[in-house]
């Protein structure tokens, strides 16, 4: 292994040197200062006689004289079940004063694409224990489901109930999981150490942290760093699924962070910017993190993702949500309005979506009324809500008695069924009856999307007539 | 990919210069354009894509990870073909054709590793071989020599190859053969067998293309009923995240009446093309009950999958639906999304550093999309048969603006133009497919068709249903400044009767057993049901009948079950005089 002393050129993260060996494409680095300080990168660019290098650590106190040295492999993540209780930096390093990670495998960070034929489709219903999402929205196993968020509002409570709650109910749960064990990765991007201790507390107050690994890339660390961060993470989730067949749920925050720090590389490399300067081929790069979640036939274990984002502006056609949407299964979205009317957790099923509800629900799976009671009271919030414009207009007295049931019904289902509080654990038994509840409102005419069976066996008829006595 | 024929062909090797991502510079290599090299001691497949000086850049179709200068590369001296032949069909491929399950099984991972290469179709598989021409008869290019029962739906039709000069039977065989065997001999001497190669970049050559008169019945009722799509024919499906593309496309795979389906996943979610995998030899053809799986090629290259491979995809799927449209074939190409395939362009050329047109797509982009759409269409084959290539594309635009450049560039070449709304996925109605914006130029030429095929009165139904949503659209402006009540009678009723063309009609259930699919009889009836309800309302109101006791009629509730009825003809015509007595009771 040679070293050089050939350094050209230095910006902003990136480092140029001169080889007279050819170099590997996406090898690592070790750089060390004249100060004996190491900084690790990766090999952006190799051409005959000059690579890029992308240092992680920043590379604020390299100058011409530092060493380079290439280490012929690309970046690994030492892996083994012992990392689970462990807290590690946003580059794999311990930094919980535990003992040195002896790794059982090394695994290439850049994970390989699952074969789709070698995926098995997620069907495992996971009760998360937050009726907006249970019920409306619902998560399976092996799903990457993101939490479309803003600044200042509480989608680390969020994350931390799902943490907190997720579980498989025992009924449902098929012979081959029995034995499978839970496990959270919690990989953190760029986020303030205020927010990292909110979590670090959450996990040892629950014991949470036996079974999490946690990755920490704080807001003061490097910024490239947090382009690894997610692959080490991910990584880890990988073997701890598919050979130790845990069931793990992988939350990564903050992804805007993340692309952020995509766009600084693009920029430093100055390469042609797509929109809003993020680089080109940042839904390549996305869909290589996302795609990672999933199910592989004959393995026990899953990687369900829920990466959250803040959406700058509160705007979701930015790109890093656009993509972020065009790649993951679906999207919960957490509500301004809805959050400061006091609603926890402030989701706005309206534009959340699960695209793999249908195939984890209904009869054996979760409950046979269940797909007929989401889309009924997906059709009348929408209703609702289109009514509570209206209102402001030409107020409630010039509605008709059908539109008045359906503004009700738009108020009772915010206050009844999404605002549970952070701290309630409900069965979807209990979110779907809390559903019939409000359903109950509406003369059975009106309940045009539930199948007519469904209708006799769980409508409630006295709640009609109170609904009719309270207009009255 | 085809492995057949690369030993003999290897030409002048070269030495890699520099490595960025997918794109490699290569030096001193003897290439033609679009030329196949192998990258690396790994061997990595890949194509040329320029050619400067002594430098030759190459895309690169596998992660470069650790691939670095001065390692080889080898060229094939051939551009990217596809293998064609019986075993297409009931099989999956990444986007260089490659098929899945024997990568699966070759790599021994469920990951997939790089430098494994497989041929399209399996070269060491007897098929029965019945021949349809007999000795010492003069073929020519595209004749069908004879038949192999390919999957239980679909007769392969072993054709004389576009290139071949054509001549005298001299020998033909029944029997049991190899796609690599000699099946023909002309007195020429060439030898044809049941395998074909063709470059995906070039069209198939047919003999003409001719205007499509026959719809691509999708059983789905606002695509028949409003905005058909002709057999041959192009259509876009742009649309947001989350408003159905996806599930419309599923649809179409499952329920359109084409002969062979040609799925290509580009550049989307993984678990949705396993999705496909596990449901469709399950799920039944409607028009022959077979198992789905039975008429379709699968073509996966998702998202996290190498973006060469990418842009490559489309090209492998439509050539292979062009193979089976010169068997007479009707074809329908469904490709999820053509975003994706211009997103691996724009990528590709800001690696290659060429001057970027708009949003920093190259500015060959129209060009591209047009070239594919064209080979779409209703052809008459060299061959004298006829068959056609429907091509569906869906457009995943940014923020879902369509104003952006592949749905613009897209829209001025297509003919169909299904456009998802997110604000009707939201309330959930489904398909999210915004009617006044939606609109099909085969509407004029495939209504003899209808009328013929349905029933008389087909477009002025439809028309009918047109005007009632256009008004809808024009009241529903004046009921957001006024309410609804302060609107005269008459327009109170058309909004009733909108409301049902919206829910009974234009909404359908994909996940409902029965309404998923529904026969364009049924898509008719349908309507005259809620016609029924319009002309006799109206009547009763004209008679005095307040528009309040109009609307609370019990039995028009029932029109929104229709879909999910199995015995619709006899439900509907109970319903219409259900309809009609109680509001004849009310005067």
């Amino acid at each position: 292994m040679k070293e050089y002393q050939t350094i050209t050129e230095i910006s902003g993260p990136l480092v140029f040197a001169e080889v007279d060996e050819p170099i590997g494409y996406d090898e690592i680095v070790e750089i060390e200062t004249p100060q004996g300080e190491t900084k690790r990168g990766q090999v952006l660019e190799s051409s005959e006689g000059l690579v890029a290098i992308q240092v992680f650590e920043g590379t604020s106190g390299i100058d011409r004289n530092a060493s380079v040295k290439f280490l012929g492999e690309t970046l690994k993540m030492p892996v083994t079940e012992d990392l689970l209780g462990r807290v590690l930096d946003g580059s794999g390093q311990p930094i919980d004063g535990g003992p040195e990670i002896v790794p059982e495998e090394r695994h290439d960070i850049v994970g390989a694409a699952i074969n789709p034929y070698s995926r098995e489709y997620p069907e495992e219903f996971i009760q998360t224990g937050v009726s907006a999402i249970d019920g409306m929205n619902t998560l399976v196993r092996g799903q990457k489901l993101p939490i479309f968020s803003a600044s200042g509002l509480p989608h680390n409570d969020l994350a931390l109930q799902i943490a907190r709650q997720a579980t498989v109910p025992e009924d449902n749960k098929q012979g081959d999981s029995e034995d499978s064990e839970f496990a959270v990765i919690f990989g953190a991007m760029g986020i303030t150490a205020e927010e990292a201790n909110e979590f670090m507390e959450d996990f040892e107050r629950t014991g949470a942290l036996e079974r999490s690994v946690v990755f920490m890339n704080l807001a003061d660390d490097p910024a490239v760093e947090r382009t690894v961060t997610p692959r080490l993470a991910l990584t880890t989730a990988e073997y701890l699924a598919f050979e130790k067949d845990y069931h793990v749920l992988v939350i990564l925050t903050d992804m805007t962070n993340y692309c952020e720090a995509l766009r600084e590389i693009g920029a430093a490399r100055e390469e042609v910017p797509g929109r809003r300067g993020y680089p080109g081929y940042m839904y390549t790069d996305l869909a290589q993190l996302y795609e990672r979640a999933g199910r592989i036939e004959g393995r026990d274990g899953s990687v369900t993702q829920i990466p959250i984002l803040t959406m700058p502006g509160d705007d979701d056609t930015h790109p890093i949500p656009d993509l972020t949407g065009y790649i993951t299964e679906g999207q919960i979205y957490i509500d301004r309005a809805l959050n400061s009317q006091g609603v926890q957790p402030p989701i706005n099923p309206l534009p959340s979506l699960s695209r793999l509800m249908d195939d984890g629900i209904g009869e054996g799976l979760t409950r046979e009324d269940h797909a007929d009671v989401s889309d009924q009271m997906y059709a009348a919030y929408a209703e609702g809500e289109d009514l509570r414009d209206l209102v402001n207009i030409v107020g409630r007295e010039a509605l008709s008695e059908r539109d008045n049931i359906y503004l009700d019904f738009a108020e009772r289902f915010e206050e009844e069924f999404v605002d549970q509080g952070f701290d309630t654990d409900r069965t979807i038994d209990e979110t779907l009856d809390i559903g019939w509840n409000l359903l109950s409102m509406f003369p059975k005419s009106e309940l045009n999307r539930v199948d007519e069976e469904l209708i006799e066996k769980y409508y409630h008829e006295d709640e009609t007539e109170e609904a009719v006595e309270a207009e009255a | 990919m085809s492995q057949a024929t690369q030993q003999e062909t290897v030409r002048e090797d070269g030495v890699i210069q520099s490595v960025s991502g997918p794109v490699v510079t290569a030096r001193d290599l003897d290439a033609r354009m679009n030329d196949v090299v192998y990258v690396g001691n790994e061997g990595l497949m890949g194509e040329v894509i320029e050619i400067e000086g002594d430098l030759t850049t190459i895309q690169v179709y596998e992660e470069t990870s650790g691939v670095g200068p001065s390692e080889p590369v080898e060229n094939t001296g051939e551009p990217l073909t596809v293998d064609l032949g019986p075993g297409l069909l009931d099989s999956i491929y990444d986007g260089v054709q490659r098929p899945l399950d024997v990568l699966e099984e070759k790599m021994n991972s469920p990951y997939l590793d790089r430098g494994v290469d497989a041929p399209g179709i399996e070269m060491d598989k007897k098929w029965e071989f019945v021949p349809t021409v007999e000795e010492g008869d003069t073929v020519e290019a595209g004749d069908v020599l004879g038949t192999v029962p390919e999957t239980v739906t679909i007769e392969h039709k072993v054709l004389v190859p576009p290139t071949s000069e054509g001549g005298d039977v001299a020998s033909i065989e029944a029997g049991e053969f190899t796609v690599e065997e000699a099946i023909v001999e002309l007195d020429t001497g060439e030898e044809i067998t049941m395998h074909q190669e063709w470059p995906v970049r070039e069209a198939r050559p047919s003999e003409t293309k001719m205007t499509p008169r026959e719809p691509l019945v999708s059983g789905q009722r606002i695509l028949d009923g409003l905005f058909p799509i002709a057999k041959g024919g192009t259509a876009a499906i742009p649309g947001p995240f989350g408003s159905g593309k996806t599930v419309t496309q599923h649809q179409l795979a499952k329920y359109a009446d084409a002969d062979i389906i040609v799925y290509v996943g580009c550049g989307e979610r993984g678990n949705e093309m396993t999705e496909v995998i596990e449901d469709f030899p399950e799920l039944e053809d409607p028009t022959t009950g077979n198992p789905l799986m039975a008429r379709t090629s699968l073509i996966a290259n998702t998202s996290n999958m190498p973006v060469a491979a990418r842009e490559s995809c489309i090209y492998t799927g439509i050539t292979i639906a062009e193979y089976y449209r010169d068997m007479g074939y009707d074809v329908a190409l469904m490709a999820d999304s053509t975003s994706r395939w211009a997103e691996a362009m724009r990528e590709i050329s800001s690696r290659l550093e060429e001057m970027p047109g708009e949003e920093g797509y190259p500015a060959y982009l129209s060009a591209r999309l047009s070239e594919f759409y064209e080979r779409a269409g209703y052809f008459e084959n060299i061959n004298g048969t006829e068959g056609s290539v429907s091509a569906i594309g869906a457009v995943s635009p940014p923020g879902g603006d369509f104003s952006e450049p592949v749905t613009q560039n897209t829209l001025r070449i297509v003919k169909t133009f299904w456009a998802l709304d997110a604000d009707l996925a939201e309330r959930r109605h489904f398909p999210a497919i915004n009617w006044s914006e939606s609109y099909s130029l085969y509407r004029n030429q495939l209504d003899p068709w209808f009328v013929e095929n349905v029933r008389d009165d087909w477009p002025e139904e439809r028309q009918w249903a047109v005007d009632i949503l256009d008004e809808e659209d024009e009241l529903q402006e004046i009921v957001q400044l006024v309410g609804k009540d302060a609107l005269p009678e008459d327009q109170q009723l058309t909004l009733e009767v909108a409301r049902y063309l919206r829910e009974a009609y234009l909404q359908q259930n994909a996940f409902h057993p029965t309404d998923t699919y529904c026969p364009p009889e049924k898509t008719y009836l349908i309507l005259t049901a809620i016609h029924t309800l319009n002309d006799e309302a109206k009547k009763a109101l004209d008679a005095g009948v307040p528009v309040e006791e109009i609307i609370a009629i019990e039995a028009a509730p029932r029109l929104n079950r229709i879909g999910v009825q199995e015995d619709y003809v006899e439900y509907i015509e109970d319903l219409k005089a259900e309809i009609t007595e109680q509001l004849r009771e009310l005067y």
